[in-house]
This record gives C-alpha cells, sequence and structure tokens, in this order.
C-alpha cells in the first residue's frame, strides 16, 4: 500500500513545529559535547562555539584538578550501579515469581502494599535515611546507597507481569513432578526464561542508581566516596566556572546512558511506563 | 530443562533437597517476597515511622539521640507561620504550574500527530523527546546553567541577535526577543528558567503516557467518523479528547506528585548551596522549592524537628492536592 502523501500547510507547520521541539530537546546534549571539547575562553566568546573543538583531554584536566577523586567517584558509581542492579535482578524476580504463580494467604495485599509504596515521595526518605545510615554507622559506605534500593515495587512489578504471560504452569507442574524443589524450580526453570525483562529491568535500575543524588548528598561526606552527579555538583561554587571541564564531566556522566538508551530506547520507554499504566 | 535432568540423576542432588526441607509450596512464597519487606520495613517504613515521632521534637542531631526536646506541635505551629515556608509553598505551586500546564499542552497534540502522521519514525523520534527524561539531573542542569548564563550564554546570544536584527534601520524583531543580555539569575527569571527545565525534562514522559492510551484507541472509530465526514479536527476533539480521558487524569495526578516535589533541578539551577554552602535557592530565594526548604532546614540549620514537620506537611499538601484533582475529575464526567 504505498501511496504518496501530499502535504498541506498546516501539516507542514505540525512537522516543523515536531522538528523544532526534537532540536529543543537534543541542544542541550549538543552543546554539552560541544562545550566539552573547548577551552573556557572559546566557550565565554561572543558567540559561542557550535562545532567540536580539540580540547577534551585538556578539559578533563582541569576537572581533575577541580575534582582530584575523580576517577575514585566514578568508581563508586559504577559499583554502585551495579551491585544495586545484581540484587534487584535477584529479588525482584524471586518476589515477582512468588506473586506470579504461587496462590498463598493475603496475596492480593501484600501485592496491594508493595504498589502502594511506590506512592512515597522520595524527599520524605531524605532525613531518615540520614537517621539510620548514622545509626548503622553506614555514612560514606556504599552499602548505603545500594541496600536501600536492593528491591523495587517497580521490579518486582515488571517481573510478575512477565513471568505470568511468559511461563506456563504446566511447565513448573511438570518440574515439580519430577522432584524439583521450591528454589530448584525458580533457579533452573524460571530464571532462564526471564531474560527479556531481565534486560528491561537491570537497564532501569542501572540508570536509576546511576543518576540518584537525594540518596549520596545525604550520606556520601566524604569527596572521595561522592558518586558522579554529586562530584559535578562540587564544581558549582565560588569563582570562576570551568565551564569546560563541567561540561566534559557532564557528557562522561551522560555517555554510559546515551549508550544503554541508543541500544534499547524501546525496551526502556515501555518498562518505565509500564509501572504507570497498569499500576 | 536438560539441567534438571542432570541434576535429578546426580546423587548430590538429594542432599539438597533435604537441606530446603522448610521450603515447601505453602512457605516458599513468603519466603520469596520476604527481601521487598524486610529491606522496606528497616529503610522505608520505620524511618518514616521515626521522622513522625522526630516531628514532635527538638533536635540537632550533633547533640546525639539524647538531645530530642519533646515540643509537642510547636514544629509545626512554627512552619506553618513561617514566611520562608510560605515563599517556598509559593515558589513550588507557580513552577508546579508553569512547568506542568504546557507539559500537557505540548504532550497532547504531539502525541496525536505522531500516532497519526509518523509510522516508520515514529520510535526514533519518540526515543529524541524521551531522552532528557532519563538523563542525569544534575548533569543536565548544570548545562543549562551554562546555556543560560548572562554574558556569554548560548541563549542569551540567540535571543540578542533575534532582537538586534535590523531591516533597513528597524528592528522587526526588537519587541518580542530582548536586545540586551537577560539576567538569567535575577530573581524574577529564575524560575521561568527552572520551569523551562523541568518542562523540558518531562515533555517526552508525558507524550509516551498519552501515545500509549492514543494506541488503544480502535481504529474504526475514526474510519466511521471519516466516513461520516468528520474532518480531522473534529475527530481529534469529539472522538480522541473524550477516550483520552482516562490518561489525561493518571498524567496529571503524576504531574502533581512529581512537580510539588521539585528538588533537583531548582537546587542545582540555582547554584547548590551557594558560595559558603549556607545559601540555598539563589538571589531572593526565588527559586527555592518547599522540599529544598526541608533539605535547608535539616542540613544547612541542623534543625531535624522542624524538617521532619516541614516534610510530613508537604507531604499532606501533595495528598490534598491529588485528592482534589481526583475530585475534579470525578465531577466532571
Amino acid at each position: 500500500m504505498e501511496r504518496r502523501i501530499i502535504l498541506d500547510p498546516g501539516q507542514w507547520i505540525a512537522f516543523m513545529v515536531v522538528a523544532v521541539g526534537a532540536m529543543i530537546m537534543l541542544g542541550p546534549f549538543y552543546f554539552m559535547f560541544v562545550f566539552a571539547t573547548h577551552s573556557n575562553t572559546d566557550i565565554l566568546s561572543v558567540p559561542p562555539p557550535v562545532w567540536f573543538g580539540g580540547q577534551f583531554v585538556a578539559n578533563v584536566q582541569v576537572l581533575l584538578e577541580k575534582l582530584p577523586y575523580f576517577w575514585n567517584n566514578l568508581g563508586v558509581s559504577f559499583y554502585v550501579a551495579i551491585i544495586t542492579t545484581a540484587l534487584n535482578l535477584f529479588f525482584c524476580s524471586l518476589a515477582g515469581y512468588a506473586f506470579a504463580t504461587y496462590e498463598f494467604r493475603f496475596k492480593n495485599l501484600l501485592f496491594m502494599i508493595v504498589m502502594s509504596t511506590l506512592l512515597i515521595p522520595p524527599f520524605l526518605g531524605m532525613i531518615p535515611t540520614t537517621l539510620i545510615m548514622t545509626l548503622f554507622g553506614w555514612m560514606n559506605e556504599p552499602r548505603a546507597l545500594y541496600l536501600p534500593m536492593a528491591c523495587s515495587a517497580l521490579g518486582v512489578f515488571l517481573m510478575r507481569q512477565y513471568i505470568s504471560s511468559a511461563i506456563p504452569r504446566e511447565l513448573l507442574e511438570a518440574a515439580r513432578m519430577d522432584g524439583c524443589g521450591e528454589f530448584a524450580t525458580f533457579r533452573h526453570i524460571v530464571l532462564p526464561l526471564t531474560g527479556p525483562a531481565m534486560g528491561t529491568l537491570g537497564l532501569i535500575t542501572f540508570i536509576t542508581s546511576w543518576n540518584n543524588f537525594m540518596t549520596p548528598l545525604v550520606v556520601m561526606r566524604d569527596m572521595e566516596m561522592y558518586t558522579v552527579p554529586l562530584a559535578l555538583r562540587a564544581l558549582q561554587g565560588s569563582g570562576q566556572v570551568p565551564w569546560g571541564a563541567i561540561c566534559a564531566g557532564s557528557s562522561i556522566a551522560v555517555a554510559p546512558l546515551l549508550v544503554i538508551f541508543i541500544l534499547a530506547s524501546r525496551r526502556l520507554i515501555e518498562g518505565m511506563t509500564a509501572g504507570a499504566l497498569k499500576g | 530443562m536438560s539441567a534438571v535432568m542432570e541434576r535429578r540423576e546426580t546423587p548430590a542432588a538429594a542432599p539438597v533437597k533435604s537441606r530446603r526441607r522448610w521450603l515447601t509450596r505453602k512457605t516458599a512464597p513468603y519466603v520469596f517476597i520476604s527481601p521487598f519487606f524486610i529491606l522496606f520495613a528497616v529503610f522505608g517504613l520505620f524511618p518514616l515511622l521515626f521522622t513522625i515521632y522526630l516531628s514532635f521534637h527538638y533536635w540537632d542531631p550533633s547533640t546525639g539521640l539524647g538531645g530530642m526536646k519533646w515540643v509537642g506541635f510547636e514544629n509545626f505551629t512554627f512552619v506553618l507561620t513561617d514566611d520562608w515556608f510560605h515563599k517556598s509553598l509559593y515558589n513550588t505551586f507557580w513552577i508546579a504550574l508553569v512547568s506542568g500546564v504546557p507539559q500537557h499542552l505540548a504532550a497532547i497534540p504531539l502525541a496525536f500527530f505522531l500516532h497519526t502522521r509518523l509510522s516508520r519514525w515514529r520510535n526514533a523520534v519518540v526515543g529524541l523527546y524521551f531522552l532528557p527524561f532519563i538523563t542525569s539531573t544534575v548533569a543536565i542542569s548544570l548545562v543549562f546553567t551554562s546555556l543560560f548564563s548572562r554574558d556569554y550564554g548560548l541563549i542569551n546570544v540567540l535571543l540578542t541577535q533575534m532582537g538586534q536584527w535590523e531591516v533597513a534601520g528597524l528592528r522587526p524583531l526588537g519587541w518580542v526577543f530582548p536586545t540586551e543580555n537577560i539576567d538569567w539569575n535575577d530573581p524574577g527569571y529564575t524560575k521561568w528558567v527552572i520551569s523551562f527545565v523541568v518542562w523540558w525534562r518531562y515533555v517526552g514522559w508525558n507524550t509516551v503516557l498519552y501515545l500509549s492510551a492514543l494506541q488503544t484507541i480502535p481504529k474504526d472509530l475514526y474510519e466511521a467518523a471519516s466516513i461520516d465526514g468528520a474532518s480531522r479536527r473534529q475527530q481529534f476533539w469529539h472522538i480522541t479528547v473524550p477516550l483520552l480521558r482516562p490518561m489525561m487524569f493518571l498524567a496529571i495526578t503524576l504531574s502533581i506528585i512529581g512537580n510539588l516535589q521539585l528538588f533537583e533541578e531548582p537546587f542545582i539551577l540555582t547554584g547548590g548551596l551557594g558560595p559558603g554552602g549556607t545559601s540555598i535557592g539563589g538571589p531572593d530565594q526565588a527559586g527555592k522549592t518547599a522540599a529544598m526548604h526541608m533539605y535547608a532546614t535539616a542540613y544547612i540549620e541542623s534543625d531535624f524537628g522542624t524538617a521532619s514537620a516541614v516534610a510530613w506537611l508537604l507531604f499532606l499538601i501533595i495528598a490534598m492536592m491529588t485528592w482534589a484533582n481526583n475530585k475534579a475529575f470525578k465531577e466532571k464526567s
């Protein structure tokens, strides 16, 4: 059914508006990368640069002068994000499996409690987080960041949806007939079949942890233990603002997200909206 | 499957089974969901209840747990009569409205356009608009701070070039665009800048929500309408908009909840903790939201009791606004 579409002026305007909108969406990213490759004097000239320059390495050096622990911060961010992701994949799939395939008392009530925790606004947890981490002596410890987020409600929901639709009950019954224990059934039958949902959940968790700002802000006090967003924030403040270095650091912080997004944007969008749509 | 078969035949399988005898079909689901509930109890519920307790006390954390003093409702009466809290609430509602309403006004037509006009490029365009939503708020807010800076910021350069554009000695665009650099840090502009960045960040998210709702509207409704001679615009107003109502309710609810607790965008855009780490919210605290007020009370003034009261009051306000929105939607239909 190939047919030529002839556009009237109104439709042309609509296309133009959508295209300009897309440029507004992409612009800040583009200029972040461009400014990351220019020196401060270039950026602060009129008109500012609009194409890539050759100062990226110099900017990273300025960044390292201002933030001597930046590579460390990058490591903390990666470490926390990876552990958070691993814990979520395990705990959420286990809980999602229980909600999807077992019949047990209070199942619906318990599931409602899980979903209602999504409504608790994050700012409400800020002061309590400081308190509890001080109490446990976990200030400046990565576990203060990954343990509270080790099993997200959205993850439980996503895994429940996927397991109940993708894994036939007969398969589980057959495994049990063969004498497979409860955990072994999960480990050897269910887990290998949850690949796609695990992928989505893993990426969402990684991104959420990577971008998290509020929790590190109140539990990471030593520069050395800052996560990347926290380190970048520390560049603000008095004196000459090193825009080139800030943009270089921001580019490094955003780059992993862009890679993930380019590889899996559809899956991510579907996974992130699923909780809002069906929950 | 083959893994299971092998396991059953190896002699080692028997002891593994007996070791997990407590894990029966009855107990297993409770064990499997327990990590969520244990983690939530320790890191979610207990601390939340503790802040309720704390909101009735005066407490400076540097005095240790023994330094708490019962003050009854004093924290709440103080916050409710505090001008700074009022101001932060005003800022919060201002930004929520100015960034929130255009989000939906842009997202609904955009979703409709993507749904009806694009097919091959739809996912790519949706992806472009969604990108701001998944990127680091801090990183991107810092970039915006640079773009909005007064003397050399790209946005000022663009705007003033439009404003100074001359045709035959006249400046035809001078009345829309500024002819001189705007100081975006000025209290009069701070909230506009924050609102723009928030709008920029959430338009794509809302578009995706509306797009998914549009995709559930049956195509034959439109076909029937066009056979009856309804124009595209009429179809939009008489089929699409009414059927989008449930999604509008959900998306607006999410916007209310999200916009009333803004923290990261205004925090970074107004310069974080400011010079010396003692001020927050920029000049005249024009960009200080209620969540930032809570943060400042706890972490700058070291008054955790009052900060807890601010947190719970803000929570109540969000709950009330959500409830009011619910009511408004129900009454109209």
